[in-house]
C-alpha cells in the first residue's frame, strides 16, 4: 500500500516540471503540452486525495478536468494553427506583436 | 433747497462720464466732439460746485459742522460701516473750487497743447479720470472713501505720466510714481488701521469728534494718536512728494505739461497737504507728529530748493520748485497754521499752474525743447507767454501785492511764533524763499532774455493759440489777486481767508493769531528783502550774458540731485530686484516650484517609462510573470503553514 | 517492500523520464510522444489507486484524442526543430528559481499536513463505475451539464477558427 504523499510529491515533481517546460519551451505546441502536463500531475493529486478520504469526488472532478483540457486543447490548437500559418512561425518569441 | 447740495455725487461723477465716453467711444470722433465732452463735463461740474458752494454758504451756521450726506453703503462688516458719504464744508470749499476751477482751465488749455499729439481722446479721457478721483478725494467724509480717491489719482497719475507710453523713460516715471507712492500708501494705510482700532470707524465726524475728547499726548510720547498721525503723514510724503519720496516727482516731468500743471502742481500733490489739514484735530493731539511734520517740510523746501538752484530743464526747475512749496504747505501745517498752509496751497495752485502751462507753451513755441540752455531771447518772440510768466515768477518770489506773498508769509510768521525751534524752522524757510526767488528769476533770463542760443533755422518761436494763452491770462490774474483775501490783515483788517475757514480750524488758527502786529510787519519786509535779494544775485550773474561752465563740485552735487535717486537705487532698488530675480526667480520659482511641478511629470515619466519595460512582447516574459503572480498568490495562502515551516518550528 | 509499492515506483520513474524528456526533446513530435508516455504512466497509478474508470477515460480521452489531436497538428504545421532563440532575458534567469519556489511551496504544504491525512484504504479495492456515476449524475449533474455545453462551444470555436477567410 502507498502512502498517499507518494504520490502528492510525484505531482509536485510533475507539476514543478511543468512549470519549466512552459517557461523554457520556445515552441508552441511544446508549451501546450507542457500545460497539459501540469492539468495531469493535479489529477494526479486529485485521485490520490480520492483514495485517502475514500469519496469519489476528486474522481468526478477529474472527469471534469480531463473534459476542459479536452475543449481547451482543440480550441487551443486552433488558434495555434492560424497564429502558425500568420507569423510563419512556431516559435513564441516570434510572436511579439504587443510589444510596446 | 438745496439740490445740488442733497446730490453731491452729481459733482464727481460728470467727470467721469466724460472719461467713459471719450475712453469708449472717443477714438472715432473728432476732435471737436471729444473737446467738447471733455470739456463740457469739467466746466460744468465748475459751475456746479460753485453752485453747491452756494447752497452750503446759505446752508451754513455757526450751530452746524460740516455738511455731511451718506449716499450708500460701501462696506459693512460688523459693526464697521464705510459709505459713499460726501460732505461739504469750508476746507472743501476751497478745495472743490480750485480743483474744478483750475482744473477746467488746464481742460482748455490741454485742447491747444495736446492738438498735434496722438491719442488725444485717451489723453482727455485720463484727465476727465484724474477729476474724478481727486473730487471723491476732496469731497469724502471718510478716510475709507478719501483713501478710493487717494489711490485712483495715483493711478491716473501712473497713466498720464506714462502717456507717451512708446518713450522707456516715461513708462519708467510712470512705474517710479506709482510704486513709491504706493510705499507712502503702506503708512497710510496702518494709519487707517490704527484709526480703526483705535475709534472702530473711519468716519470724520467720528473719529475727529473722539480724538476731541482725548487728552493733548506729550511731545516726545509716542501714543496712538501720534503714531497714527505719524502714519498717515508717511502716507502724505509719498502723495506730496517730500523727503523721502519725492524722487517721484521730477520724472514725472516726462508726462505731457498740462499734466505736470494740473496733477504735479495744483492738485494732485496738494492731497497729502489737504489730508494733513483733514485731520488737524488728531495732528494737534500729536505735538511730536506736528514737529516732525514741520521739519520735514522744511527741510525739504530748503533741500529742494538747493536742487532747483542748477537745473538746466525747464519743467524740472519748476518740479524741485513745486516739491519745494509743497514743503512750506508742510511746514505750514506742522507749525498749527493749517490755515496758512491751505491758503499757500491754493495761491501755489494758481501760480504754479500758470508757470507750468506758460513753460509748455514755452516749450510749444520751440518746438519741444526743454533745455533753457537751448532757448534765450525770446521776450520780444512770445510777448504773452512771456508776461504771464513773469507773473508767475514775481508770484512765486513772495512780492507783494502777488498771492504767495501772503500766504508765505503767514507760514514763516507762524514758524517764527512756533514753540519747538521756531526760530530755526524760520530761518531756514527764509533761505529757501531766497533760493525760490533766485532760480525763479534766474529761468526768466536764461530762457527769455540772454542771447539766443538756439538756432533760427531749425526753430520757428511762434506764439501760442488763444485756448492756451487765455487760461494763462486768468491765472496770472488769479495770482495776482488771490492774496486779497488775507490782504486786509497786513493792515491792521480781518483775514478774510483765515476767518473763512476758521470753523474747520477753530482753535488751532488761534494759535497763530494774536502775536504782536509789529513783529508781522517786519518778518514781512524781511520776507520781501529775501526775495529782493535772490532777484538781485540772480540778475548779476545771469541777466547779461552767461556762460555754460563744464559742472564740477558742488554745482555737481547739486545738479545730480546729491545722488538720491543712486543711492535709492543701490540701497533699495538694486538689493530688491536681487532678491527678486535671484532668489524668488530663479531659486524659488525656477528650481523649487517648476522643478517640482515639472519632476513630478518627469517622474511620472520614468516609473511609466521604467514600466513600460514590461510589456516586451515576450510570451516568456509574461509567462514568468504568471508565474510569479502564482507565486504570490500561494505564498498568501500558505504563509500561516510556512510561517513555521520556514523558521523552525518553536513549539 | 510490497508489490504496489514496485509498481508505484516503476510508474513514477516512468511519469518523471516522460516530463524531463518532454521538456528536454528538441522535436516537437518527440514531446509529444514523451508526453503519451507520461499519460499512459498516470493511468497505470490511477489503475494501482483503483481509480478503473478513471484511467480509462485518461487513455482514451487523453491518449487517444488529445494528444492524437496534438499529433495531427503537428504534421499539419510541419513543426520541425526548435528554435534556438532566447529574447527573455527575464525567462533565462527567473524560470528554475520560480518553478523550484513553487514545487518547494506545494512540498512544504504536503510535509506540513502529511499528518493530518487519513491512511488509504488497503489497495485492490476498486472504486466502482456505479459510485462514480451516482456522485455524477446526482450531486455533480449541474457542472456535468455545464461540461457538455463547454463542449458545444468548443466545437463551436474550433469550426469558425477552421474557416477559410473570405
Amino acid at each position: 500500500m502507498v502512502p498517499t504523499n507518494y504520490y502528492l510529491i510525484l505531482s509536485a515533481i510533475l507539476f514543478g516540471l511543468g512549470i519549466v517546460g512552459f517557461v523554457f519551451k520556445r515552441n508552441i505546441i511544446a508549451i501546450f503540452m507542457a500545460i497539459e502536463l501540469m492539468l495531469n500531475a493535479v489529477n494526479l493529486a486529485f485521485v490520490a486525495f480520492s483514495q485517502s478520504f475514500g469519496k469519489v469526488d476528486g474522481e468526478v472532478f477529474v472527469l471534469f478536468v480531463i473534459v476542459v483540457a479536452a475543449a481547451e486543447a482543440t480550441v487551443g490548437l486552433g488558434i495555434i494553427i492560424l497564429t502558425a500559418r500568420n507569423r510563419r512561425s512556431l516559435n513564441v518569441e516570434r510572436v511579439d506583436l504587443l510589444k510596446l | 433747497m438745496r439740490p445740488i447740495l442733497e446730490n453731491l455725487w452729481i459733482i464727481p461723477l460728470l467727470p467721469l462720464l466724460g472719461c467713459a465716453l471719450n475712453g469708449l467711444l472717443g477714438a472715432k470722433w473728432p476732435k471737436k466732439t471729444v473737446d467738447a465732452v471733455a470739456l463740457g463735463s469739467t466746466g460744468l461740474s465748475f459751475v456746479l460746485a460753485i453752485e453747491a458752494v452756494r447752497e452750503f454758504l446759505g446752508f451754513y451756521d455757526s450751530n452746524h459742522h460740516a455738511f455731511v450726506k451718506p449716499f450708500f453703503d460701501w462696506i459693512v462688516a460688523g459693526n464697521f460701516r464705510a459709505g459713499f458719504d460726501l460732505q461739504m464744508d469750508q476746507l472743501t470749499v476751497v478745495m472743490v473750487l480750485v480743483v474744478t476751477g483750475v482744473g477746467f482751465l488746464i481742460h482748455i488749455y490741454s485742447t491747444g497743447y495736446m492738438a498735434h499729439e496722438g491719442g488725444y481722446y485717451r489723453f482727455f479721457s485720463y484727465l476727465n479720470l484724474f477729476m474724478f478721483f481727486m473730487l471723491i478725494l476732496v469731497l469724502a467724509a471718510n478716510f475709507a472713501l478719501l483713501f478710493v480717491g487717494w489711490e485712483g489719482v495715483g493711478l491716473c497719475s501712473y497713466l498720464l505720466i506714462g502717456f507717451y507710453f512708446l518713450r522707456k523713460t516715461a513708462t519708467n516715471a510712470g512705474n517710479k510714481a506709482f510704486i513709491v507712492n504706493r510705499i507712502g500708501d503702506f503708512g497710510f494705510m496702518l494709519g487707517m488701521f490704527l484709526l480703526f482700532r483705535t475709534f472702530h470707524s473711519l468716519d470724520f465726524a467720528v473719529v475727529f469728534d473722539a480724538t476731541s475728547k482725548l487728552p493733548r499726548e506729550a511731545m516726545g510720547q509716542f501714543g496712538t494718536l501720534t503714531i497714527a498721525s505719524l502714519l498717515l503723514f508717511m502716507g502724505a510724503t509719498g502723495k506730496s512728494a517730500q523727503i523721502p519720496l519725492y524722487v517721484w516727482l521730477p520724472d514725472a516731468m516726462e508726462g505731457p505739461t498740462p499734466v505736470s500743471a494740473l496733477i504735479h502742481a495744483a492738485t494732485m500733490v496738494t492731497a497729502g497737504v489737504y489730508m494733513v489739514a483733514r485731520s488737524h484735530v488728531l495732528f494737534t493731539h500729536a505735538p511730536t507728529a506736528m514737529y516732525v511734520v514741520a521739519i520735514v517740510g522744511c527741510a525739504t523746501a530748503f533741500f529742494a530748493a538747493t536742487i532747483g538752484l542748477v537745473q538746466s530743464d525747464i519743467k524740472k526747475v519748476l518740479a524741485y520748485s513745486t516739491v519745494s512749496q509743497l514743503g512750506y504747505m508742510f511746514l505750514g501745517c506742522g507749525v498749527g497754521a493749517f490755515g496758512a498752509g491751505i491758503f499757500h496751497l491754493m495761491t501755489h495752485a494758481f501760480f504754479k499752474a500758470l508757470l507750468f502751462l506758460a513753460a509748455g507753451s514755452v516749450i510749444h513755441a520751440m518746438g519741444g525743447e526743454q533745455d533753457m540752455w537751448g532757448m534765450g531771447g525770446l521776450a520780444p518772440k512770445i510777448k504773452v507767454t512771456f508776461w504771464c510768466m513773469l507773473f508767475g515768477t514775481i508770484a512765486i518770489a513772495g512780492f507783494p501785492p502777488f498771492a504767495a506773498f501772503f500766504s508765505k508769509d503767514s507760514i514763516l510768521f507762524s514758524a517764527y511764533n512756533y514753540e519747538h525751534s521756531g526760530k530755526a524752522l524760520y530761518t531756514i524757510g527764509l533761505l529757501a524763499a531766497v533760493m525760490t526767488s533766485f532760480y525763479m528769476f534766474r529761468l526768466i533770463w536764461l530762457t527769455f532774455f540772454t542771447e539766443k542760443r538756439y538756432d533760427e533755422h531749425h526753430v520757428h518761436v511762434h506764439e501760442s493759440p488763444s485756448n492756451m494763452t487765455v487760461p494763462l491770462m486768468i491765472l496770472a490774474f488769479l495770482s495776482l489777486t488771490g492774496g486779497c483775501f488775507a490782504l486786509p490783515a497786513l493792515f491792521g483788517g480781518k483775514d478774510y481767508f483765515a476767518e473763512f475757514l476758521a470753523p474747520v480750524f477753530g482753535a488751532a488758527e488761534a494759535a497763530g493769531g494774536e502775536a504782536g502786529q509789529s513783529l508781522e510787519h517786519t518778518l514781512s519786509i524781511v520776507a520781501v528783502v529775501a526775495a529782493a535779494i535772490g532777484l538781485l544775485v540772480a540778475w548779476r550773474m545771469y541777466a547779461k550774458k552767461v556762460q555754460r561752465r563744464p559742472s564740477q563740485g558742488l554745482h555737481k552735487v547739486l545738479y545730480n540731485k546729491y545722488y538720491v535717486d543712486e543711492l535709492y537705487q543701490a540701497v533699495f532698488v538694486g538689493p530688491l530686484v536681487w532678491l527678486s530675480r535671484i532668489v524668488f526667480w530663479k531659486v524659488v520659482d525656477v528650481t523649487l516650484i517648476d522643478g517640482t511641478v515639472n519632476g513630478i511629470a518627469s517622474g511620472s515619466r520614468a516609473v511609466g517609462d521604467t514600466v513600460r519595460r514590461t510589456q516586451s512582447g515576450n510570451t516568456r516574459s509574461y509567462a514568468v510573470w504568471v508565474l510569479v503572480g502564482a507565486i504570490v498568490v500561494l505564498a498568501i495562502i500558505f504563509w500561516p503553514i510556512l510561517h513555521p515551516a520556514l523558521f523552525g518550528e518553536v513549539r | 517492500m510490497t508489490g504496489a509499492l514496485v509498481i508505484f515506483f516503476v510508474l513514477a520513474a516512468l511519469a518523471v523520464v516522460g516530463s524531463i524528456s518532454l521538456i528536454v526533446q528538441r522535436e516537437p513530435i518527440h514531446s509529444a510522444l514523451s508526453l503519451i508516455v507520461v499519460m499512459v504512466a498516470l493511468a497505470g497509478l490511477y489503475l494501482l489507486m483503483g481509480a478503473e474508470f478513471v484511467a480509462a477515460v485518461q487513455i482514451i480521452v487523453y491518449g487517444g484524442a488529445i494528444m492524437v489531436l496534438f499529433v495531427f497538428v503537428i504534421m499539419l504545421l510541419n513543426a520541425g526543430e526548435e528554435e534556438r532563440t532566447n529574447f527573455s532575458k527575464l525567462a533565462t534567469f527567473a524560470g528554475i528559481p520560480l518553478a523550484l519556489a513553487v514545487t518547494g511551496f506545494i512540498a512544504a504544504a504536503i510535509a506540513h499536513s502529511s499528518a493530518s491525512l487519513p491512511a488509504p484504504e488497503p489497495s485492490g479495492a476498486l472504486t466502482s463505475t456505479k459510485t462514480l456515476s451516482m456522485l455524477l449524475f446526482s450531486d455533480f449533474v449541474y457542472p456535468f451539464e455545464l461540461t457538455s455545453f463547454l463542449i458545444l462551444v468548443a466545437i463551436l470555436g474550433a469550426i469558425v477558427l477552421a474557416q477559410r477567410e473570405n
